[in-house]
C-alpha cells in the first residue's frame, strides 16, 4: 500500500515537473542557446582571430593575443574607455539627482502635475535614432536653437552690465571639447523613467513623518534632507544601478549623432560599444570584438558590485533592524 | 492674538513664495524639456530660408509639403510598414512566451524552479554586447541576414526577462482559490493558464505590450546589424541614413524625425496609464 501510494506520488511529481519545464521551455531553450551558448561561444571567439567569413573549422586560435593587444597596444581602446567613463561620470549623477529633484517638485501637490509629468517623461520613451537626429540640429553651432538661446542670454547679460559673465557658445558636436557634454545633455533629457520611479518611491514615504516634522517647524529643505532622502535611498540605489549599466552601454544616440558614425571629432565621442561595433562590423575582427565585450562585462560587473557593496553604508530599508 | 495672526500671515506668505518657486522651476524646466520637440516641429514646417533662422518660431509660410518631400526622397512608407511588421510580430512573441514562462515560474511547482528563476534574473546583468556577435554568427549561419527573422524569432524564446518577471509578480497576486476550484473541476494547467490567468492578467499584459512596442520601435542596433538592403530598413535605421544623406536639408530631416516619433507618441497618449504602471512596477523591484 505504501509503495503504491509513493509510486503514485512520484508519478504525479514527475508529471508536475514535465509540465513546469514544458511551460518554461521557451525561456529555457532561449537561455541555453541565445544566452549561455552565446556566452560560451563569445568567450571562445575572444581567444581567436576570425573575420566571420572563413569557415569556423579554419579559425585561428591566438590565445590571449586579443586581450594583450587591447591592454598593451590599443590606444583607441583606452580612449573609448575614457570617453565612456567621462560620459558616465557626469551623466549618471546628473540624471540621478535631477530626476530626484523633479520628482520632489512634482510631489508637492502642485496643480497640473499630470501635465508636467508627461512633459518630463515623454523624452525618455522616444530616445533613439529619431530624437538623435533632432538633437543634431539643436546642437548645430550656427543654426541650432541651443546656441541661439546662449547667445540671447549673453546679450541680456551685456545689457544689464554683467558682460563679464560670458556663456560659451561652443561648436558642440563639431568640437572635441564639447562633444561629450552634448551627449550628456541629451542623456539628461531622457531621464523621465528614473523620475517616474522616484515618484513611486516618494508616494510610499509615510506622511506622518512629514506631519511630525511640521509640528517641529522643520523647513522644506530640512524635511528633504532628513526625511525624504533617507526614506527613498532604496529607490536612489535602484536608479543608480540602472543608470550606470545603461550609461556604459550607450550606443544609438552616439552612432546616429556623430558624422560618419565614427565617434568623431577626433574620436572624442568614440564610446565603448561604438568601438566594439566598429571592430566587429567595419573591420570584421570578431574575436577582438568579443574580447572587448567581455572586458565591458567585467567593468560593468565591478561597478555594479561596488555600488551594491556600498549600499550597506547608505541605503536604508525600513523594517530592517540595524 | 495679534502676534498669532502675524505669525499665521508670515507662514502663509512663506508658503506662497515656496509655491511660486516650485512653479517657476517646473515651468522653466518643462520649457527646456519640450523645446527639442517644439523646435523640430517648427523646423519641419519651414522653407529652406527660414530653417536657417533659429529665431523664427512660427514658420511662414507653413510648408506642409516638406512632409511629402520626405516620401519623394526616401521610401519612408516602406520603413513604416517594416517597423510595423517587426514590432507587431515581436509583440505577439513576447506576450505569448513571457506569459507561458511567467505562469510556470509563478504557479507551477517543479524541480529547480527557484534556482532557474535566480539564473534568469541574473542574466539581466549581462550586457547585450557579449551575445551580440554570437547571435550575428548564428543568424548568418542560418542565412537569416537581411531578413526580419533575427529581429523577430528571439522574441518567441522567453520574451524578455523583464517581461517574465513583471508577469510572474502579477500572476502571484491572483488568488489560488480560483485555480484550485478549476483544478477540482478537472481543468488542465493549460486551461487554467488560458481561461483564468490570461483574462485576469490583461492589465499586466497591456503594460508589457505598450513597453515592448516602444522598445521595439526604438530598437536600433539590431536592425542596423541584420538588415542590409535599403527597402528592408525599419524607421529607426532609415532615419539615421536619411540624416546622413539630407543634412543639407534640415527641414526634411526634421519632418522625417517628427513622423518617426508619431507612432510612439500616439501609443503614449492612448496607453499612458499602462506605461506609468509598468515603470512604477519596475521601481517596486528595488
Amino acid at each position: 500500500m505504501r509503495t503504491k501510494r509513493s509510486r503514485r506520488a512520484r508519478r504525479a511529481a514527475f508529471r508536475r515537473n514535465v509540465e513546469g519545464y514544458l511551460f518554461a521551455s521557451p525561456w529555457i531553450v532561449g537561455f541555453l542557446v541565445l544566452t549561455l551558448g552565446a556566452m560560451l561561444f563569445s568567450l571562445f571567439l575572444s581567444f581567436t582571430k576570425w573575420d566571420a567569413h572563413t569557415p569556423l573549422d579554419e579559425i585561428t586560435l591566438v590565445g590571449t593575443a586579443n586581450y594583450k593587444e587591447m591592454f598593451l597596444e590599443d590606444e583607441l581602446f583606452y580612449k573609448a574607455l575614457y570617453n565612456t567613463a567621462y560620459y558616465s561620470f557626469f551623466s549618471v549623477p546628473l540624471r540621478v539627482t535631477v530626476a530626484l529633484l523633479l520628482a520632489v517638485l512634482l510631489n508637492q501637490k502642485v496643480r497640473g502635475i499630470a501635465f508636467f509629468r508627461t512633459i518630463f517623461y515623454l523624452p525618455s520613451i522616444v530616445v533613439g535614432a529619431a530624437t538623435a537626429v533632432v538633437w543634431s540640429w539643436v546642437f548645430n553651432p550656427s543654426y541650432g536653437v541651443l546656441n541661439l538661446a546662449l547667445h540671447e542670454v549673453n546679450v541680456l547679460l551685456d545689457t544689464i552690465h554683467l558682460g563679464f559673465i560670458n556663456l560659451p557658445e561652443p561648436a558642440w558636436l563639431e568640437s572635441e571639447l564639447w562633444s561629450k557634454p552634448a551627449l550628456i545633455i541629451m542623456s539628461v533629457w531622457g531621464l523621465g523613467s528614473s523620475m517616474l520611479i522616484y515618484l513611486a518611491g516618494l508616494q510610499s514615504v509615510p506622511g506622518h513623518l512629514y506631519e511630525v516634522a511640521d509640528l517641529d517647524g522643520a523647513s522644506p529643505v530640512r524635511k528633504f534632507w532628513n526625511i525624504t532622502v533617507p526614506m527613498i535611498t532604496p529607490t536612489i540605489f535602484f536608479n543608480l544601478v540602472i543608470s550606470v549599466i545603461g550609461a556604459f552601454q550607450v550606443f544609438t544616440q552616439v552612432y546616429v549623432i556623430t558624422p560618419n558614425h565614427m565617434g568623431g571629432p577626433n574620436n572624442s565621442t568614440l564610446v565603448y560599444v561604438l568601438y566594439l561595433y566598429r571592430k566587429a562590423f567595419d573591420e570584421l575582427r570578431m574575436g577582438y570584438a568579443c574580447a572587448l565585450a567581455w572586458v565591458l562585462f567585467a567593468v560593468i560587473l565591478v561597478f555594479t558590485l561596488l555600488i551594491i557593496r556600498s549600499s550597506a553604508l547608505w541605503v536604508y530599508y525600513e523594517g530592517e533592524r540595524r | 492674538m495679534p502676534g498669532q495672526i502675524r505669525a499665521w500671515r508670515r507662514r502663509s506668505v512663506r508658503r506662497a513664495l515656496w509655491r511660486l518657486a516650485v512653479y517657476t522651476i517646473l515651468i522653466v524646466l518643462s520649457a527646456a524639456f519640450s523645446i527639442p520637440f517644439l523646435w523640430s516641429l517648427s523646423a519641419s514646417l519651414k522653407n529652406l530660408d527660414q530653417v536657417f533662422r533659429p529665431d523664427v518660431w512660427i514658420p511662414r509660410p507653413v510648408k506642409w509639403s516638406n512632409y511629402r518631400h520626405v516620401f519623394d526622397n526616401i521610401p519612408f512608407h516602406l520603413f513604416f510598414v517594416n517597423s510595423l511588421i517587426v514590432t507587431s510580430a515581436c509583440l505577439v512573441g513576447q506576450l505569448c512566451s513571457a506569459a507561458l514562462v511567467a505562469f510556470s515560474f509563478a504557479r507551477l511547482r517543479w524541480f529547480g524552479r527557484d534556482f532557474l528563476f535566480i539564473v534568469m534574473l541574473s542574466t539581466m546583468m549581462l550586457p547585450p554586447a557579449v551575445t551580440l556577435i554570437p547571435h550575428f554568427v548564428l543568424f548568418n549561419y542560418l542565412g537569416w541576414i537581411d531578413t526580419f527573422k533575427p529581429l523577430i524569432v528571439p522574441a518567441y524564446f522567453g520574451g524578455g526577462v523583464f517581461n517574465i518577471f513583471l508577469l510572474r509578480q502579477f500572476f502571484k497576486t491572483i488568488p489560488v482559490d480560483l485555480e484550485d476550484a478549476a483544478r477540482i473541476d478537472g481543468c488542465s494547467s493549460f486551461r487554467v493558464f488560458l481561461q483564468i490567468m490570461v483574462p485576469l492578467a490583461k492589465p499586466a499584459l497591456a503594460t508589457i505590450a505598450v513597453l515592448s512596442f516602444i522598445a521595439q520601435w526604438n530598437n536600433f542596433m539590431h536592425p542596423l546589424i541584420y538588415l542590409n538592403s535599403y527597402r528592408k530598413f525599419t524607421v529607426a535605421v532609415g532615419i539615421s541614413m536619411f540624416k546622413d544623406a539630407y543634412s543639407i536639408f534640415p527641414h526634411y530631416m526634421m519632418a522625417a524625425s517628427v513622423m518617426a516619433l508619431v507612432p510612439v507618441l500616439v501609443i503614449f497618449f492612448v496607453a499612458q496609464r499602462y506605461l506609468v504602471r509598468g515603470i512604477v512596477l519596475t521601481g517596486m523591484k528595488a
